[in-house]
């Protein structure tokens, strides 16, 4: 009852992200150049891309993590700096080794000198189906289960926009599915950026689909497949389209 | 628990081996007592000595704990400020490095000279011998935290009004570099032993390294065996305290080594 508030909550208060010519040059290759980028609000939009065009890149930059990069103008769609409005998720899980899973669900509250709400975490460590592991330390945890520490540190964030560097590369492919299912759930309402390599994954997550390719790097016209995520895995449509989109990103 | 007890036999095994073998020697080539005492002669000396022995011990103890503490601290103290201060790392860390490469003992007159026979000049000794390698691998440490931590941290603390550096250091940074620092501590806690029996040779009047020299000039050389085996004894102990200390510590730390 509470998280569908929350959720509602943040439906209300989502914003997309505004970037206009952004352009990030690495000694003397230019990984994009004047890009523009318009990420909807409350909505999933996935980046896709062959391995080191740049999608990292440029989720890092949006994330405030890459100062090499510049933009002319990179907000929110409200105007208002995005900077303090993002959750970042990486592919590793990034726990903390010497904190419980708790103690890392409530890292950064820890950081910023707030009290964490201890009842918050556990609901969220609930919601991805830890409750009983919130004493446990993340070396005895399966690589699924701490990449789903990893989303609920993430959703204990509570901010409106949530950029994920290809979270679910490193598990399994039926611990990934699982992820997928859980990650469209509970991120439902919120502005999310993913950056994968799989456009199985793509398209079972994405509103909507920006392709990154070329050097510089260009963003294709977006793709939106029909229906609401999580689309089912075993649609044979959907491996069809991700079949022509694979032909595409490898010709 | 068994792995460990194997090693602990398989030690004490290896050890008495070693003394039938040194006892051998001893009685084959006959050579005289106050040039190679036995290891019976040895333990003999060793319990009709040991109040004298306990007494240096005890200096020599205190000398090699108070010096573990300064220097640990100063080594400790000084990498954070190195980490903190970049400015302040470029200038100082060419100076560090050089430094380490000078003898340390050669320093043991000075030291005597300044501070005098008794305890300062030898936790001064030790302290100096335990601070390189301490500052070394802690601010080794300080500079390879992992980072997708820090982008993370940085992500969680952006848009904030004041800086959180202070508290990345503390939350993230120094933590994540004490299983490096454990290593400069280990480190540490093998030397102090050498800092201070060099103090104690070169201007003493107590401690094990003072009752070595003098049992040595009055050729009691089963008085000196004595007194080594206590200060190898004293500082294995310590060592495998420290160690034992520092794996509780630091459980997320894992034995990468195989055990076998």
């Amino acid at each position: 009852m509470s998280a569908q508030h929350t959720t509602n909550a943040m439906a209300n208060s989502a914003v997309g992200i505004e970037l206009r010519r952004g352009t990030l040059v690495f000694g003397d290759k230019t990984v994009f150049k004047n890009l523009d980028l318009d990420v909807p609000a409350g909505r999933t939009t996935c980046l896709l891309g062959p391995s080191g065009v740049g999608k990292s890149s440029l989720l890092r930059m949006i994330a405030g993590l890459s100062p090499e990069a510049k933009a002319h103008k990179l907000t929110a769609d409200d105007h208002a700096p995005i900077q303090g409005r993002i959750a970042y998720m990486d592919q590793r899980d990034l726990l903390l080794p010497w904190l419980s899973v708790l103690d890392n669900v409530t890292l950064g509250a820890k950081l910023r000198h707030e009290h964490p709400s201890r009842e918050k975490a556990v609901a969220l460590l609930r919601r991805v189906g830890l409750e009983y592991e919130a004493e446990a330390s993340p070396a005895e945890l399966s690589g699924g289960m701490r990449q789903r520490v990893a989303l609920a540190r993430t959703l204990m964030e509570d901010r409106p926009i949530v950029l994920m560097d290809e979270p679910f590369s490193a598990v399994d492919a039926l611990t990934r599915l699982h992820l997928q299912d859980l990650a469209a759930e509970v991120l439902v309402g919120r502005t999310v950026m993913l950056v994968t390599h799989d456009p199985l994954e793509a398209l079972r997550l994405g509103h909507r689909i920006l392709v990154l390719r070329g050097e510089p790097a260009q963003l294709a016209p977006s793709i939106e497949p029909a229906g609401q995520p999580p689309r089912p895995a075993g649609d044979p449509a959907l491996h069809g389209q991700a079949a022509g989109i694979l032909r595409d990103l490898a010709g | 628990m068994t792995a460990n007890m194997q090693t602990a036999v398989r030690a004490v095994v290896t050890f008495v081996i070693l003394l039938a073998g040194w006892q051998m020697v001893v009685w084959i080539t006959g050579v005289a007592f106050f040039i190679l005492p036995g290891p019976i002669r040895v333990l003999n000396s060793l319990v009709q000595n040991l109040e004298l022995i306990s007494v240096h011990a005890a200096t020599t103890f205190l000398e090699i704990v108070l010096g573990l503490i300064y220097g640990c601290s100063l080594g400790m103290i000084s990498a954070i400020s190195l980490s903190w201060f970049p400015k302040v790392r470029h200038w100082l860390l060419p100076l560090l490095v050089v430094a380490q490469a000078i003898p340390v003992f050669a320093l043991a007159p000075v030291l005597v000279l300044w501070l005098g026979y008794g305890l300062a000049s030898k936790v001064m000794m030790a302290s100096l011998i335990i601070f390189f390698p301490v500052t070394a691998t802690f601010l080794d440490g300080l500079r390879r935290t992992d980072p997708g931590w820090l982008d993370l941290a940085h992500t969680m603390t952006a848009g904030q009004s004041t800086s959180h550096r202070w508290t990345i250091l503390r939350h993230i940074r120094i933590p994540a570099a004490l299983p490096t620092l454990a290593s400069g501590l280990r480190v540490a806690a093998a030397v102090a032993p050498i800092g201070a029996v060099v103090g104690e040779w070169v201007g003493s009047s107590a401690g094990l390294g003072y009752l070595m020299l003098h049992a040595n000039g009055r050729m009691q050389i089963d008085l000196l065996f004595a007194a080594l085996f206590v200060l190898a004894g004293m500082a294995v102990a310590l060592f495998f305290s420290l160690d034992w200390l520092l794996r509780h510590l630091l459980p997320w730390q894992p034995d990468s080594l195989p055990n076998d």
